[in-house]
This record gives structure tokens, C-alpha cells and sequence, in this order.
């Protein structure tokens, strides 16, 4: 009975992908997870090693998060490792410690005009998460926040009640802990 | 090695050459000009002139399963690619390694919704191993030469490399095959501590069953005879898939017949209840599984595999072995003899006793009456006649008729044997018949067919004639497209929603039209005389066989039952009745 229970147990992992840069690689990526019905919680992708004379092709990193039973985590795995440009798979949930980070841009804006006292609360909550001032009006900032994607979340739950937001954030972008790399 | 100035039309005529192509099937379209051009001026690439594209990509399926080379289409932008997506589908679901060229407009062009233009790759990224646009003139011989090495490499597939007119035009270096080191590496060697588990497993159980897909085939005929010697060393029972056929001998004792949906009552009821399932080159599809939950639910099972997503995708296995199934089966045997295993035909003894249990109950049994053809005795006699004949290859179309020959033709040697097992694509049988007599001038081609099916892919009688190829096309005519009546027979009431075909052409006076020979057979007494002299007429032949209409396709497990849920006859219909079953009736 716990074995089934395990089975179904839906788990979240973060996957680092090694791609050749070329056209339509990252059509290939989602195609798949599209056409097989698996999730996209985040993705983020650009170029990281540039083609030269040492290196024929440019390698991009694609970092993704997904979810499903061990099962469909595998497929998942596998099915990338089959794509003919990609050249590696990493599963970091599974191979040890990393970390994630992910940028966020929150636009605070005051309900009407600008506020003293809440925007003396929305200083403060900003300085707690070391969120950067990067724009500045009369009724508006426009804050940089560079985390982990739960303190993303705290850090808007917490900005929710102080005006109205915009919010543009990248997804994460992750490295494994230690010396090993990919 | 060798560097040297040419167009791009030039240089895909020059890698094709290469890579070992000797005919490519197509179909000329502005898109593809220069090429054709480039192709009228050299003699060392045949070109079979298709009549409709997607009859290219199935001859070039045929012409690769039979001989176990990269087959090759050249088809046009547009609707030249569109009507390649099919069989490039079926490709893919299949494992058949094929490069497939298709024109496009010009790169300047490109995107806006120009004549005959189609975002090719982007349409056949989910249907083809790999795809390509070329760019520039420069990459054109490196993509090429890339494309047959992605289709024949690791699990093989469909590769398309789409390629604008203007690149086609243009000058650019031509470099040879061996310049080149390709980053696509798949692994082939099986890690040896799991074969040596595998061997442990198979030595210890008492009901072990060997199940073996189109994987040995397309591992070439050496995996056969190694699966062969195997069997047979071992005294294990086997039974294959329906793109396995061959790859085991079916005339040989230890052979149980096909398993799965219309799979033979001793394979599915050995699969249900052994206690060691080989998987060798199959994955476990749901034509063969049934109802995943109840599949040999008391067995431990080894998936030796290529392709490593296809391993715990619709079934946990125990033991997984990532590699060839060449390479897995010859190190099996390997450590088999070094480990001085004795054949387990003996201790298997009471194991083989059951299985005869099930054998006597003969279910492929039919009931032939003195008048109508029983579409099982056509295809009984045809067997007869090509008894003692060496060299037949059989295809087919999809639905009944297809099932009939993988129960009951022989297949006893691999790549001998060319269906649309995982696409089910109606109209495949006519084309790939065409494609594998072009690889076997001397052989007996038949298209075992239905009169729905064949009419699919008609045109490619042209072909035949054209090529003065004998292809023979065995029609089983019941009038009806057999395989959807015999479902709304068993799951949809008996209402028989538009699977009768009113108005169907005469078979025989069509093949005359096209320049062939037709041939009837309306009843028993016509048969025999009718399949003589279909094998000894020359050139292309449609014998039209008219068969009983409302014949059903058993053993069958109704979709979402379990193998030992299986119905041999009509009558079994009450004792499980499949409508009551929710699963089974969204099942396709």
C-alpha cells in the first residue's frame, strides 16, 4: 500500500539542461513536455557558452522545474537525453544539493498618490529582502529582487496588502552546491 | 577524404552517394528543381517516381525494414511535405531509419506564407527523430551526412532535412562523410553485471517466457539468429510482437505465436501467468499490454531496450538494460555457456505441460463451409502456395485483415515481414510493397490488403507498373472496413456507423486500368486456382478475394481487459461483455 502510495506521490524537481544553440532547440524542449503531457513550472534558458575557435557550437542551459510521480520524472529525464542537441541532463533535486535563485521585478504602486506611512512599511519589508530600488516615483516604485522562489513569494504576499502590483520574475536558475559541476 | 566546389543540388546527390543510397523515392515540385535537375545529370542514384508523396515515404519504409538500410524520399515544399507527415509518423512510432529531403522556398522567403511554403521542421518536429533547416550552402554536406548518421544510430528513426531552393542554387564545399565527428552518440554496449543478473533471473525461474519486438530486427539479422540460438539453448518459451515477427522462427516448437490484442491464447495466457518476462526490443505497448494493472501481474521482468525512455514508461520493471539488443543477446549467450548453464527444457517441464494445456485449445480454429471464403483459409491457402518458396516478403494494410497474417502466415527469418504496427496507418501496404520489390527484384511481394485499406494508397499501382514491379496484392474483400465493424459489433451495439463501403470499385478491371492483372475469387472452389496463378502472372496482380463479411479477428482482448479476460469466439462476447467496461470502451 505505501509503495503505491509512493508511486503516485507527485514531486518537484529541477532539472539543469545542457543544449546546443540552435534553431528550434528549445521548440524540441517544450514540444515535448506539451506533446506528452508533462508540467513547465518554470523555465529559463540562454546562452552560456559562446561557439569560438575552441568551441564548434554554443551550449545554452536550460533550467527547468517539473513535477509528477518518480515514474513520469524519469520519462522526463530520458525523454530529453533523447533529443538529438541536448547534450546533458541533470536532475539537481535528485543528485544533491543546489541552489536556485530567481530575479523578480515588483511594481508597488500607492491606491491614491502617494502614502507616507506605507511607503515608509514598503521600504522596510524591501530593505528586510534586500530588494533594490531600481525606478521611483511620486506613487510607484519598481523593485529588483534577486532569491529563492519561496522568498519571491513571501516577499510579494507581504507587498500585496501595500498597493497595487505588477510583477515580472525570470523562474529560477540553478547550480548544484560543492566543486562537481555539470 | 576529398574537398570539392559543387551547388547544393550537387551536394545532396553527392552525400546521398555516400551514405550508401542506391534509389530514392520522390516526387518532383518547384521547390526541388535543381535537385531533380542535378539528378538527371549523374547515374548513380535511381529515382523511383512516385504517385502521391506520402506513398513515397512508405516505399522507402518498405525498402528499409527489408534490407536494413537508411531509406530515402525527396519530396517538394508545401503539400510535397505535408503528404510525407504520415509516413514519416509512422516511421517514427516504427523505428525505421529514413532521410527524408524536402524543397523549400527560398530563405528570404521564408515566413511569409509564400507559394508552397510550409514550416516544414515545425511540423515534423514531433514526427521525425531529428530535424533540419538548412541555412547556408556551407553546412548543407555536414547536416546531410549528420541526418543519415541520427537516423541509423541508437534507436533508429526518420530524420527530415528541409532545404530552401536558393541553397540549392548556391556553391559550397563538399566535404565526404569521414571529415566529419558527430556529437550524437547513443549507447549500444549493455552494462555486463546486468546481463550476468539477467542470465541469474532466467536460470532460477520456473515460468520464464522470452517477448522480443522489432528491436532484434532492426538490430540486424545477427541479433535474430543470437535470440534464436538463445531460445532454443535456453528451452525457454517465446513469443514476439507484431513487429517482432520473424526475428524468432514461427515454425519453430518453442514459438507460442504473437501476443497481445489479437495475439494467440498460449502467448497472452503465458505472458499473464509466467514468472520471468524477457523483454527483448519491445516497449511494452498497449496492444500488448492490455489493462497495465493486470499485465503479468506475477512475473519479474528484464526490458533490454536501446532507447532508455522506453524503459518503466507503461511498466515497472525489475531489471533494466540499456543497449542493443544485438550486442545484450550475444553477451546472454556468452555468459549462459561460460556459467555452463544446462537447457531448462527439462526443469521447465510441467511449465511447457500448461502451456501445450493452452495450445490444445486452438484458437486461431475457424469454420470453413463449402462456399464462402473464410478470410483465415485465404490466407491458409496462400501459405500453401508459398510453401517451399524462399523468397516472400509480406505487407500489409491495417485492420483484420493484418491481424490474419501475423496469426496465420509463417515468418520465419527477419525483415521478411513490413507492417504499420505502431502509427496503424491504412494505406501502408501497397507503397511499402513497392519499396521492398525495388530492393528485391526476384522476390515474391505480397500486400496482404483489405478493399478499404487498399484504396488508401491506390496510385501506387501506377507505380508498380511503371517499374514493372510484380507486386501481388491479395485483397480479403468483405466489404466492410472489417476491423472497425467487428468493435461496433462487440462495443457499440451493432450499429454500424458508416464501416460499409457502398460503392466499391471493381478490383479487377481497376488493376487493368492501371495496366496489371486482376484476378478473382468468389468462392472455395475458385481459390486455390486463383493464388497460382496470381504468383505465376507476371508484372503487378490485384486478386480480389471475396471473403465472409461479418468474420471476426480472434483471439481478441477487448481494450482495458486483462490477457486472461481474452474472448476466442463470437460467444465469448456474454460471458465478459466489453461495454460494461468504462476503460475499455475510450480505448481505441
Amino acid at each position: 500500500m505505501t509503495d503505491i502510495g509512493n508511486a503516485n506521490r507527485i514531486e518537484r524537481h529541477t532539472l539543469a539542461v545542457l543544449v546546443v544553440n540552435e534553431p528550434g532547440v528549445l521548440a524540441r524542449v517544450i514540444g515535448l513536455f506539451a506533446g506528452r503531457g508533462y508540467n513547465i513550472e518554470s523555465l529559463t534558458v540562454a546562452e552560456v557558452e559562446r561557439a569560438d575557435v575552441r568551441h564548434s557550437v554554443g551550449l545554452s542551459r536550460i533550467t527547468l522545474v517539473t513535477s509528477g510521480t518518480h515514474m513520469i520524472i524519469d520519462q522526463i529525464k530520458t525523454q530529453l537525453e533523447r533529443l538529438v542537441p541536448i547534450r546533458r541532463v541533470r536532475d539537481l533535486t535528485e543528485e544533491g544539493p543546489f541552489v536556485g535563485r530567481e530575479l523578480a521585478l515588483v511594481k508597488i504602486v500607492g491606491e491614491s498618490g502617494a502614502e507616507n506611512a506605507r511607503r515608509g512599511d514598503v521600504l522596510r519589508i524591501a530593505e528586510g529582502f534586500g530588494a533594490r530600488i531600481i525606478d521611483s516615483s511620486e506613487s510607484s516604485f519598481v523593485f529588483e529582487v534577486t532569491e529563492s522562489t519561496e522568498k519571491v513569494d513571501q516577499f510579494l504576499a507581504m507587498m500585496a496588502g501595500l498597493g497595487r502590483l505588477e510583477v515580472a520574475r525570470t523562474g529560477i536558475v540553478a547550480l548544484s552546491r560543492g566543486p562537481e559541476s555539470i | 577524404m576529398s574537398e570539392q566546389q559543387m551547388s547544393g543540388a550537387e551536394m545532396v546527390l553527392a552525400a546521398l552517394a555516400d551514405n550508401g543510397v542506391e534509389i530514392v523515392f520522390g516526387y518532383p515540385g518547384g521547390a526541388v528543381l535543381p535537385i531533380y535537375d542535378a539528378m538527371f545529370q549523374q547515374e548513380r542514384i535511381r529515382h523511383v517516381l512516385v504517385r502521391q508523396e506520402g506513398g513515397a515515404v512508405h516505399a522507402a519504409e518498405g525498402y528499409a525494414r527489408s534490407t536494413g538500410r537508411v531509406g530515402c524520399v525527396l519530396v517538394t515544399s508545401g503539400p510535397g511535405a505535408t503528404n510525407a507527415v504520415t509516413g514519416l509518423l509512422d516511421a517514427q512510432m516504427d523505428s525505421i531509419p529514413l532521410v527524408c529531403i524536402t524543397g523549400q522556398v527560398p530563405t528570404h522567403l521564408i515566413g511569409n506564407d509564400a507559394f508552397q511554403e510550409a514550416d516544414t521542421t515545425g511540423i515534423t518536429r514531433p514526427c521525425t527523430k531529428h530535424n533540419y533547416l538548412v541555412k547556408d550552402v556551407e553546412k548543407l554536406a555536414e547536416t546531410l551526412h549528420e541526418a543519415f548518421h541520427v537516423a541509423r544510430s541508437g534507436r533508429p528513426g526518420p530524420v527530415l532535412v528541409d532545404l530552401p531552393k536558393d541553397i540549392q542554387f548556391a556553391t559550397g564545399t563538399y566535404r565526404t562523410p569521414d571529415e566529419f565527428d558527430f556529437s550524437y552518440r547513443p549507447a549500444y554496449e549493455p552494462d555486463m553485471t546486468q546481463i550476468v543478473r539477467a542470465i541469474e533471473m532466467i536460470a532460477k525461474a520456473e515460468r520464464p517466457l522470452f517477448y522480443t519486438g522489432g528491436g532484434v530486427i532492426n538490430s540486424g539479422p545477427q541479433a535474430s539468429e543470437a535470440l534464436t540460438e538463445l531460445v532454443r539453448l535456453t528451452g525457454i518459451p517465446c513469443t514476439s510482437t507484431l513487429m517482432g515477427l520473424g526475428a524468432f522462427p514461427a515454425s519453430d516448437p518453442q514459438f507460442l505465436g504473437m501476443l497481445g490484442m489479437h495475439g494467440t491464447y498460449e502467448a497472452n495466457l503465458a505472458t499473464h501467468g509466467c514468472d520471468l518476462l524477457v523483454c527483448v526490443g519491445a516497449r511494452f505497448d498497449d496492444r500488448v499490454t492490455g489493462k497495465v494493472s493486470a499485465f503479468s501481474p506475477g512475473s519479474r521482468k528484464i526490458h533490454i531496450d536501446i532507447d532508455a525512455s522506453s524503459i518503466n514508461k507503461n511498466v515497472r520493471v525489475d531489471l533494466p538494460v540499456v543497449g542493443d539488443a544485438g550486442r545484450a543477446l550475444a553477451m546472454m549467450l556468452e555468459v549462459w555457456k561460460e556459467q555452463g548453464h544446462e537447457c531448462r527444457a527439462r526443469a521447465l517441464a510441467p511449465w511447457w505441460k500448461q502451456i501445450d494445456a493452452w495450445r490444445a485449445v486452438d484458437c486461431l480454429a475457424y469454420e470453413q463451409g463449402d462456399s464462402v471464403i473464410k478470410p483465415q483459409y485465404a490466407l491458409e491457402r496462400l501459405r500453401e502456395a508459398l510453401k517451399g518458396r524462399d523468397n516472400v516478403y509480406i505487407t500489409t494494410e491495417v485492420g483484420q485483415h493484418q491481424m490474419w497474417a501475423a496469426q496465420f502466415l509463417p515468418f520465419d527469418k527477419p525483415n521478411h515481414w513490413m507492417t504499420s504496427g505502431g502509427l496503424g496507418t491504412m494505406g501502408y501496404g501497397l507503397p511499402a510493397a513497392v519499396g521492398v520489390q525495388m530492393a528485391h527484384p526476384g522476390a515474391i511481394v505480397i500486400d496482404v490488403a483489405g478493399e478499404a485499406s487498399i484504396l488508401m494508397n491506390i496510385q501506387e499501382m501506377s507505380t508498380a507498373v511503371q517499374y514493372r514491379l510484380p507486386v501481388k496484392i491479395f485483397i480479403m474483400n468483405n466489404k466492410w472496413m472489417g476491423m472497425v465493424r467487428q468493435w461496433q459489433e462487440l462495443l457499440h451495439g451493432g450499429r454500424f456507423s458508416e464501416s460499409y463501403t457502398a460503392a466499391l470499385p471493381d478490383f479487377v478491371k481497376l488493376a487493368d486500368a492501371f495496366g496489371g492483372t486482376g484476378l478473382r475469387a468468389e468462392t472455395v472452389a475458385d481459390l486455390d486456382e486463383a493464388i497460382a496463378k496470381m504468383l505465376s502472372t507476371p508484372g503487378p496482380v490485384i486478386l480480389d478475394v471475396a471473403v465472409d463479411e461479418t468474420e471476426m479477428c480472434f483471439p481478441m482482448i477487448p481494450g482495458g481487459a486483462a490477457h486472461n479476460e481474452i474472448m476466442l469466439r463470437r460467444q465469448d462476447q456474454t460471458k465478459s461483455d466489453p461495454t460494461a467496461r468504462e476503460e475499455g470502451m475510450v480505448l481505441v
